[in-house]
C-alpha cells in the first residue's frame, strides 16, 4: 500500500506532507497497460494501521429493508468497494436495516479479511450502550467491531467510559466520536482535547470547509484519526456542479470525474484519514475508489480547487 | 436535540425514494389481490351511507377500524419499520386510533351518520371518494409505477382519508379525539413525501387543514345539522 505520513503538529509540515503524498504516488504510477497503482492509504494516528483514503458509508444507501432485490445491489457495490482495495465500512443503529443490509453482503462475500467496521453507539441510555453494540455486532456477523463511535455525541459521556473499558478488554479496536453538518463543533473540541479517541467523524468538503479552522489541526496535534461523511452534501454538491465541465487542469491529479475531483480534495488534507461516500452503484463505488489511486492535490491545487467550485 | 435549528427535513428521512416505494411495490405484490377485497369494504362503506338508519352506525367504524388495524400491522409493524424505526410508534398510533373507531363508534354507538346534504356533508363524501378513486392514481399520475399505487384499507393515505371523510359525515358531533390521530398522520406523511421531493407531498396536509376547517365550522352547527 502507498501509505501517507500523518503529521501530528504543525501546519509547517502541510507542504512536506503534500510533497511527500505527491512523491510516493508518483513511484507507482498506472502503467500503461492498466496496471493500478497502490491504494493510497494514511496511518491511523494512534496505532499507525494503514487505512485506505476511501471508504464506504451506508447512510440512507443501504437502508433498504427486506428487498432482496436491493440487498443483493448492496452486495455488489460492497463487492466493487472490496475489489477496489476499501477497507472501511460505516454504520450505525440509527440507520434502519443498514446494519443488516451489511451484515448480508459480508455474509455473501465471504467476510473480507480487508473489512475494517465502523460503527456507532446511538442510544440515550448509557447503561444500554454495551447492548445496542452487541445487537449491531450480531447484524455484522463480525467477532468484533474495528471502531465503535458515539453517533452526534448522544449521551457521550455516559458512552465514552464504556468504549474504553470495552477497548482495554479487546472488544474493540477504536473509539471515537461523530457528528455531522457542522453540528456541536464547540463540543466535539472539547471532547477531542480532553478524551482519549481515537477517532472523529465530521462533514467536510470543497464548500463545507469549517472544521480547517480548528478541528483538523486539533485532530494532527492530538494524534487523532479523522472520518469525514457527507463528502457529497448527500449527492446535492454533485448534482450542483455536474452540468459544468471538469476543468481539464483535474487532470494533473488525475481526476475523470466529479467524485474523483472532490473526494481528492478531502483527502488532501493532511489531517483526513478516511472518507466514507455512501452510494447505491457500482459504478460510483468504482468512480469514487479511484480517488484512493494516482496524484493528490498538493495546497496550491486545493486553493485553485475550492476556487473553483465557489464560482460554479 | 441540541441546535435544532440546525436540522432539516431531510436529516431526518432515512431512506431514498426509491426504497420509499419499492416498499409498496414489494407490499402490493405480496397481497394481491386483497387491494381489491379492501377497495369492495370502501364502497361497502359508501352504500351504507346510502343506505341509512341504524345499521351503518357500527358498521361504518367496524370496516374503517379494520383498515387501521391491518395498515399498523401489515404495513407499519410488518413492512415500513425495516426502513424507519419510528414506523413501529406509527404502528401504535394506527392501533389505537382502531380501538378508539371500535370503542366510540361500535361499542358506545356514539357515531350518526345521515344524508351528505350540506356542505361539510358533501365534503366529507368527497373525501372518501376522493381516497377509494382518486388517491391509487396519484402515484402513477406522479410517474411511480402502478404496483406502487396505494390503495383504502391496505396503505395508510388513503385509510386516513377515507377516515377524515367519514369523521366529518358523522352527523352528532365532531370527535377531536378520533381525528387527532389522522390528522397527526397527514403531518407525518406530508413531511416524508416533501423530504423525498414526492409533487404529492401537499395533498395529505392540504385535506388535514381543509377537514380542520369544516370540523370548526361543524361545531358552530346546531347539534344534527352538520351534515343533513
Amino acid at each position: 500500500m502507498n501509505q501517507l505520513p500523518h503529521p501530528r503538529a504543525g501546519r509547517r509540515n502541510l507542504l512536506r506532507v503534500l510533497a511527500a503524498a505527491g512523491t510516493t504516488a508518483l513511484l507507482w504510477p498506472a502503467t500503461g497497460s492498466g496496471q493500478r497503482s497502490p491504494i493510497l492509504t494514511r496511518p491511523i494516528p494512534s496505532t499507525g494501521e494503514a487505512m485506505p483514503v476511501v471508504g464506504l458509508g451506508s447512510w440512507i444507501t443501504f437502508n433498504v429493508g427486506n428487498d432482496r432485490v436491493a440487498r443483493d445491489a448492496c452486495a455488489d457495490v460492497m463487492r466493487g468497494f472490496f475489489a477496489a482495495g476499501g477497507r472501511m465500512i460505516d454504520s450505525s443503529p440509527m440507520y434502519g436495516s443498514s446494519q443488516e443490509v451489511i451484515g448480508y453482503g459480508l455474509n455473501r462475500l465471504g467476510h473480507p479479511s480487508r473489512l475494517f467496521s465502523a460503527e456507532k453507539v446511538w442510544i440515550s441510555s448509557g447503561a444500554r450502550g454495551r447492548d445496542q453494540i452487541e445487537k449491531s455486532r450480531r447484524y455484522w456477523s463480525v467477532p468484533r467491531f474495528d471502531l465503535v463511535q458515539v453517533h452526534n455525541l448522544l449521551a457521550w459521556q455516559e458512552h465514552l467510559p464504556t468504549l474504553a473499558a470495552m477497548k482495554a478488554a479487546g472488544e474493540v479496536r477504536y473509539v471515537g466520536i461523530t457528528t455531522s453538518e457542522g453540528r456541536r463543533h464547540r463540543d466535539i473540541e472539547a471532547i477531542m482535547g480532553s478524551q482519549r479517541i481515537d477517532f472523529v467523524q465530521i462533514s467536510y468538503n470543497v464548500l463545507d470547509r469549517e472544521v480547517e479552522d480548528r478541528i483538523l489541526p486539533l485532530a494532527r496535534d492530538r494524534g487523532i484519526g479523522v472520518i469525514v461523511n457527507r463528502p457529497f452534501r448527500e449527492g446535492a454538491l454533485i448534482r450542483a456542479i455536474a452540468r459544468h465541465p471538469l476543468p481539464p487542469w483535474a487532470a494533473e491529479i488525475e481526476c475523470a470525474n466529479w467524485a474523483q475531483f472532490i473526494l481528492k480534495f478531502i483527502v488532501s488534507h493532511p489531517a483526513v484519514t478516511c472518507v466514507i461516500p455512501a452510494t447505491t452503484s457500482v459504478a460510483h463505488v468504482q468512480e469514487n475508489m479511484g480517488a484512493a489511486y494516482g496524484r493528490l492535490p498538493d495546497e496550491a491545487m486545493r486553493r485553485r480547487m475550492a476556487a473553483h467550485v465557489e464560482k460554479l | 436535540m441540541s441546535e435544532w435549528w440546525t436540522y432539516t427535513l431531510q436529516d431526518f428521512l432515512l431512506f431514498s425514494p426509491r426504497t420509499y416505494y419499492r416498499l409498496f411495490e414489494l407490499y402490493n405484490r405480496d397481497l394481491w389481490p386483497a387491494q381489491i377485497l379492501a377497495l369492495g369494504a370502501g364502497v361497502a362503506i359508501l352504500l351504507l351511507l346510502r343506505r341509512g338508519g341504524a345499521g351503518p352506525e357500527r358498521a361504518i367504524p367496524t370496516i374503517l377500524a379494520g383498515g387501521w388495524l391491518w395498515v399498523a400491522w401489515g404495513f407499519h409493524f410488518q413492512r415500513y419499520a425495516t426502513i424507519n424505526w419510528a414506523a413501529t410508534y406509527f404502528a401504535a398510533a394506527f392501533a389505537a386510533e382502531a380501538l378508539l373507531l371500535i370503542w366510540t363508534g361500535v361499542v358506545r354507538g356514539r357515531l350518526a351518520f345521515g344524508a351528505a346534504g350540506s356542505a361539510i356533508g358533501r365534503s366529507g363524501l368527497g373525501f372518501v371518494l376522493f381516497a377509494l378513486v382518486v388517491q391509487p392514481l396519484i402515484g402513477p399520475l406522479a410517474g411511480r409505477d402502478w404496483v406502487q399505487a396505494e390503495t383504502f384499507g391496505v396503505a395508510p393515505d388513503p385509510t386516513v382519508l377515507a377516515t377524515l371523510g367519514i369523521l366529518l359525515l358523522a352527523t352528532n358531533r365532531v370527535h377531536w379525539g378520533l381525528l387527532s390521530i389522522p390528522v397527526a398522520w397527514c403531518v407525518v406523511t406530508g413531511a416524508t413525501l416533501w423530504a423525498m421531493g414526492s409533487p404529492d407531498a401537499p395533498v395529505m396536509p392540504l385535506a388535514a387543514l381543509l377537514c380542520l376547517i369544516l370540523a370548526v365550522r361543524k361545531t358552530r352547527l346546531p347539534r344534527g345539522k352538520g351534515t343533513s
